[in-house]
C-alpha cells in the first residue's frame, strides 16, 4: 500500500443516454509511469478528467485516493494544488504569447501583486532547460512548432511543482525525432522521482516506456499488466476483446494503367514567396494502386496534396496534373472534384467536417448535385438514401444519420470524412493521415475500404506519419523530404530502415 | 444473432422519435413562448390584443423587421453580421422618396430601382467582407455610418412626402374582396344609412379563401412528405405527434386568418412577407444554396475544402441582405408616407435581436427561418403590448433587452443539458 500514490476505485461516470464509465478501478504505484491504453471512446480520457477534477465530484460515483487520503476535487485547480497536473491532447497555450507568459499563465510571478518579469524569464529559463527545449523564453508559442509546444507544457507543469503529470496522447501530432525526445524526458523524469500516467495510442511507445498498463474497454477496466508480461499483441487483444491475427487486411493488387500523374510540381510558402516548400515533384498513380507517401514532419506531403487539390495551399504554384492521361485544371476545389480528384484531410475536425451538423449534411456537402435537382433543389430522400447508404458501407456507428458529428469517437468522424470523399465518387483519392488518432479496430475498418476502392479501380494515396501503416498497405511508397522526392521503392521491398535511409541521404543532399 | 439485429432496430426507433421531439421543441417552443406572450399581454390589455384592428396593426408594424431578419439570418447563419440594414433602409426610403415625389418616378419603376441600389450597397459591402476578407462588424459599421450620412444629405434636413397612392397602397393596402363581403351579422345601420362601426360581423371572404387554401395545401405537402418517408422505408414522427402538431398549426392559422377576414382583409404586405418567408424557408431546408450557407456558417475551412466557393457565397449573402434591406426601406416609408431623415435609426438592432431571439448562433451554422420571423413577432407584441398598456419606453427598452438575454441564455441552457 505504501508505495500506492492514487487509487481509484469503482469510477462510474454517466453522461446522458451513456454509461461512459462503469466501475474502473486504476492504482498507480509511486513513481512510475503507468499507461493507459484503450481504444477511442473507451473512456481514457474521461477518466482523467474525473481524476483532474474537470468532473467535480458528485458528478460521478466512486472514491478517489490520492497519497492516503480520499480525495473530492471540486475543479481542476483543486487537483493541481496537490500536485496533480494533467497535459491534454489538444495543447492549451496562448499563441500570441511568449513562452514565459504561458508557462506562468494563472500562476504569475508576482511581488506585492505586480508581476516580476525579471524573475518569470529567469524561472522559465531554468525550466526550459530542465526539458530540453533551447528557446528563448520571450519567443512567441506561434513561432515554435508543435513539437517544442508540447515541451512548453510539460515546462509549465513543471512549474507547478506535478507529482502526477498525465500526458493525454503527448505524442499524437509530434515526428517521430520529437515523439523520442519527449519519452526520454519521461525517463528522466521517472529517475527523479515523478510520478506519470501515460494515454496512448501508440504501442510501441507504451512498450518503451511505461512500467504498467492498463487496458480500458467499453467503459470498463479489462486488466492491469507488468512490464514482464507485455506484449504488442496482448495490449491489442486486450483493447479490442479479441485477437488480431492482422493489422493489415490483405488484398491482391490489380494494378492498370496510370490515372493520376503530377508533373515538376513547384509550390511557395503563402506567406514568405521566397521560401520554397515544394522542389519539382514528379508523381504517378496507377488504377488499383495504393501509394504511400512517406515523410517526416513539415517534409511538405500535406503541402504537396492541398497544393495539387484546388491549390487549397501555396503560392506561385507551377507543374502539370494528368488525370486519366489528360491534362487536368484542378486550379479551384470545384474544378478538381469534377475531375475526379479528392482529398481527405489530416485534420477532421478543422478541415474535413461540420461539426455542429449531422452526419447525413456532411456525406453529402461535397456533392449535393449529386442529391439535387438540377436546378439546386436537393431532394431530401434521396439525401437519406445516400447517408444511410454510405453510413453502412464506412460502418459508421451511431444513433442514427442525424447525430452530430462533433459527438462521434475520432473513428466515425474519419469514416464521415471518407465517406463525404466516396459519395463525391473520385478517381483519385488522397487521404491524408487517414488513422490519426483513431483506435486499432477504426483503422482496420479504414483500411478494409481503402482495399475496397483499390479494388473498384481507385486510384489511391496515403500519407502518412506511421511508416508500419504504409508498409502495411501499400504497393507503391514515395519518400518526401523538404520538398523534394528522395525515394520510390516497392511496398514488398521497403522497410522502415530503408524510408529512413531516404530522408537522411536526402538531407545529405539537401546540405551539400 | 436475430436479437442482435433486433436490438438496435427498437432503439433507432425510439431514438428517432426523441429526435424528432428534440428537433421540434426548439421550434414549437419559440411558437409556444410566442402564443404565452401574446395571451398575457390579451390579458393585461384587456382584451385589445387580439381585436382584428390591434391584429392588423402588428403586421404591417412588424412587416419591415421581419423582411428584413430573413436576410439577416442568412448572413448570421454565414458567421457575419450587419449592422448597417437601418441606415440602408432608411436611405433607400430617402431615394424613394426623391424619385417618386421630387422626380415624378412611376411607383414599380421607383420601387425596382430601389431595389437594385440595394443590391448594390449589399454587393459592395459583401465584396469587402467576402473577397478583401475584412470583418463583417467592421465593414458594416462604416456602412452604417456612411449610409445614415447619405440618407442625411438626399433629404437635407426635411421630410418628403406624400406619396403616389399606388405606393402607399404596399403598407397601408389591403387584398381586394374579389368574392363580396360575407355578412355573418348585419351591421346596424346609422341615421344616414351607412354601417357604424364595431357592429355585426362581416367576413372578407377572399381571405377565408385563402386562409383554407393554405391550410389545405400545409397538410397535403406535410402528408406527401410523411408518406413519401414511409414509403421509402424510413420511420417518420410518431403519427399522433404529427397530427397534434398540423392540427394545432392549422388552428393557428385559420384562428388568425379569420381576424383579419373580420377587419379588412390581409393586408397586402403580408401577402409579400408570406411569400418571401415561403421562398426562404424553401432555401433554406431544400435548396444546395441555402445548405451551402449552413455548411460555410458551421465550419468555413471544412466547406472550402468541399469545393463549395465561400467567397461567391458569401458576397451573395449580402446582396440579398441589401436587397431585403431595401424592400424593408419602401415597406417603412409607405408606411409613413414619407421620408423622414430618422427613418431606419436603430432598426438593425430590432432585426439581430429577432434573429438571435429565433435560436440562430452568433457562432454561424445555426439558425432557422421560422426562427427568425416568431422572434421578430415576440419582441413585436411586446412593442405592441407594452404600447398599448402604457409602460414607458424607457422601461419598454429595459424589458426587451433582458428578454434576449434571457432567450438566449435558455437556449444555450438548453444545449448544455441536451
Amino acid at each position: 500500500m505504501a508505495d500506492t500514490i492514487l487509487e481509484m476505485r469503482d469510477i462510474t461516470k454517466t453522461f446522458p443516454g451513456v454509461k461512459a464509465l462503469s466501475n474502473v478501478n486504476l492504482d498507480v504505484r509511486k513513481g512510475e509511469i503507468h499507461a493507459v491504453v484503450g481504444e477511442n471512446g473507451a473512456g481514457k480520457s474521461t477518466l482523467m478528467k474525473v481524476l483532474s477534477g474537470v468532473y467535480p465530484f458528485g458528478d460521478y460515483s466512486g472514491e478517489i485516493f490520492y497519497e492516503g487520503q480520499e480525495c473530492r476535487f471540486t475543479g481542476i485547480h483543486d487537483s493541481e494544488k496537490r500536485g496533480i497536473v494533467i497535459i491534454h491532447q489538444e495543447l492549451a497555450l496562448v499563441p500570441l504569447l511568449s513562452i514565459a507568459e504561458n508557462i506562468f499563465l494563472g500562476n504569475e510571478q508576482t511581488r506585492f501583486g505586480v508581476i516580476d518579469w525579471n524573475l518569470a524569464r529567469r524561472r522559465a529559463a531554468a525550466l526550459l532547460k530542465k526539458v530540453g527545449l533551447n528557446e528563448d523564453p520571450d519567443t512567441l508559442i506561434t513561432n515554435i512548432g508543435t513539437g517544442k509546444q508540447q515541451l512548453v507544457e510539460i515546462a509549465k507543469a513543471l512549474s507547478k511543482e506535478v507529482k502526477l503529470l498525465i500526458l493525454d496522447e503527448p505524442t499524437a501530432s509530434l515526428s517521430e525525432k520529437d515523439s523520442q525526445h519527449l519519452l526520454d524526458l519521461l525517463l528522466e523524469f521517472k529517475r527523479q522521482g515523478m510520478t506519470a500516467i501515460l494515454i496512448s495510442h501508440k504501442l510501441n511507445e507504451v512498450k518503451k516506456v511505461a512500467d504498467r498498463v492498463t487496458v480500458i474497454r467499453d467503459g470498463q477496466t479489462i486488466e492491469t499488466m507488468d512490464k514482464a508480461d507485455l506484449t504488442e499483441d496482448r495490449i491489442i487483444t486486450s483493447m479490442v476483446g479479441r485477437t488480431m491475427e492482422d493489422r493489415y487486411p490483405t488484398r491482391t493488387p490489380n494494378v492498370g494503367e496510370t490515372i493520376f500523374e503530377v508533373k515538376d510540381w513547384s509550390v511557395y510558402h503563402p506567406l514568405h514567396p521566397d521560401r520554397q516548400i515544394i522542389k519539382g515533384i514528379n508523381l504517378h498513380v496507377k488504377k488499383g494502386e495504393v501509394v504511400g507517401i512517406a515523410g517526416l514532419m513539415g517534409a511538405g506531403r500535406t503541402e504537396f496534396a492541398m497544393s495539387v487539390f484546388g491549390r487549397t495551399y501555396g503560392a506561385n504554384i507551377t507543374g502539370e496534373v494528368f488525370l486519366h492521361g489528360k491534362k487536368a485544371d484542378t486550379s479551384t476545389v470545384g474544378k478538381a472534384v469534377a475531375h475526379g480528384l479528392a482529398y481527405a484531410t489530416e485534420d477532421r475536425k478543422v478541415y474535413g467536417l461540420n461539426l455542429i451538423d449531422h452526419i447525413k449534411h456532411n456525406v453529402t456537402v461535397a456533392n449535393l448535385p449529386g442529391v439535387s435537382s438540377g436546378s439546386g433543389i436537393i431532394d431530401d430522400l434521396r439525401e437519406l438514401k445516400v447517408a444511410n447508404e454510405y453510413r453502412k458501407k464506412t460502418n459508421i456507428r451511431s444513433s442514427s444519420v442525424y447525430q452530430i458529428t462533433g459527438n462521434l469517437s475520432g473513428g466515425n468522424q474519419q469514416k464521415v470524412v471518407l465517406s463525404k470523399w466516396l459519395f463525391a465518387n473520385p478517381d483519385v483519392l488522397i487521404l491524408d493521415e487517414p488513422t490519426r488518432g483513431i483506435d486499432v479496430g477504426a483503422k482496420y475498418e479504414i483500411y478494409t475500404i481503402i482495399n475496397k476502392l483499390a479494388e473498384e479501380g481507385k486510384g489511391i494515396v496515403v500519407i502518412s506519419s506511421e511508416m508500419p501503416e504504409l508498409l502495411g498497405i501499400c504497393d507503391r511508397i514515395y519518400v518526401l523530404n523538404e520538398g523534394r522526392i528522395v525515394g520510390e521503392m516497392a511496398g514488398h521491398e521497403a522497410s522502415q530502415e530503408k524510408i529512413m535511409r531516404a530522408i537522411v541521404r536526402g538531407e545529405e543532399k539537401a546540405a551539400s | 444473432m436475430s436479437t442482435e439485429t433486433a436490438a438496435p432496430t427498437a432503439n433507432a426507433a425510439k431514438a428517432s422519435t426523441q429526435a424528432a421531439i428534440k428537433e421540434n421543441f426548439r421550434q414549437y417552443g419559440l411558437v409556444v413562448a410566442l402564443i404565452v406572450i401574446m395571451l398575457f399581454f390579451q390579458y393585461m390589455t384587456n382584451g385589445i390584443l387580439f381585436l382584428p384592428v390591434n391584429l392588423t396593426n402588428l403586421v404591417l408594424q412588424n412587416s419591415y423587421i421581419v423582411v428584413m431578419a430573413l436576410g439577416m439570418l442568412l448572413v448570421i447563419v454565414a458567421g457575419h453580421i450587419d449592422l448597417s440594414v437601418g441606415s440602408v433602409a432608411g436611405f433607400i426610403g430617402a431615394v424613394a422618396a426623391v424619385l417618386m415625389v421630387d422626380y415624378g418616378f412611376n411607383p414599380l419603376v421607383a420601387g425596382i430601382v430601389c431595389i437594385a441600389v440595394g443590391g448594390v450597397i449589399g454587393g459592395a459591402q459583401g465584396y469587402f467582407i467576402a473577397y478583401m476578407k475584412i470583418p463583417s462588424f467592421i465593414v458594416t459599421l462604416s456602412g452604417m455610418l456612411v449610409f445614415k450620412g447619405l440618407l442625411l444629405w438626399l433629404l437635407g434636413g426635411r421630410s418628403v412626402g406624400p406619396f403616389p397612392t399606388e405606393f402607399q397602397m404596399l403598407s397601408a393596402g389591403f387584398i381586394p374582396d374579389f368574392i363580396g363581403p360575407l355578412v355573418l351579422v348585419a351591421p346596424k345601420l346609422n341615421d344616414a344609412g351607412n354601417p357604424m362601426p364595431n357592429t355585426g360581423l362581416v367576413l372578407h371572404s377572399t381571405t377565408m379563401v385563402i386562409a383554407v387554401l393554405i391550410v389545405a395545401a400545409m397538410l397535403y405537402f406535410a402528408l406527401k412528405s410523411r408518406r413519401d418517408r414511409e414509403s421509402h422505408g424510413y420511420d417518420a414522427e410518431p403519427f399522433s405527434l404529427f397530427v397534434i402538431k398540423n392540427l394545432v398549426l392549422a388552428g393557428i392559422i385559420l384562428f388568425l386568418m379569420y381576424k383579419f377576414a373580420s377587419y379588412r382583409g390581409l393586408p397586402n404586405v403580408l401577402i409579400v412577407m408570406g411569400i418571401l418567408i415561403v421562398i426562404f424557408v424553401f432555401v433554406t431546408k431544400r435548396m444546395t444554396f441555402g445548405r451551402r450557407i449552413f455548411a460555410m456558417g458551421g465550419n468555413i475551412k471544412a466547406a472550402a475544402l468541399s469545393g463549395i466557393r465561400t467567397e461567391r457565397l458569401t458576397f451573395y449573402v449580402f446582396v440579398i441582405m441589401g436587397m431585403l434591406a431595401a424592400l424593408a426601406g419602401l415597406i417603412y416609408a409607405a408606411r409613413l408616407n414619407q421620408a423622414t431623415p430618422k427613418a431606419g435609426a436603430g432598426m438593425e438592432l430590432d432585426v439581430i435581436a429577432a434573429v438571435f431571439v429565433g435560436g440562430a448562433s452568433a457562432m454561424g451554422g445555426v439558425g432557422e427561418v421560422a426562427g427568425a420571423v416568431i422572434g421578430a413577432f415576440i419582441m413585436g407584441v411586446m412593442n405592441n403590448g407594452m404600447g398599448i398598456m402604457g409602460i414607458n419606453i424607457d422601461w419598454q427598452q429595459v424589458i426587451k433587452g433582458l428578454v434576449l438575454l434571457g432567450a438566449v441564455a435558455f437556449d444555450l441552457y438548453n444545449k448544455k443539458k441536451a
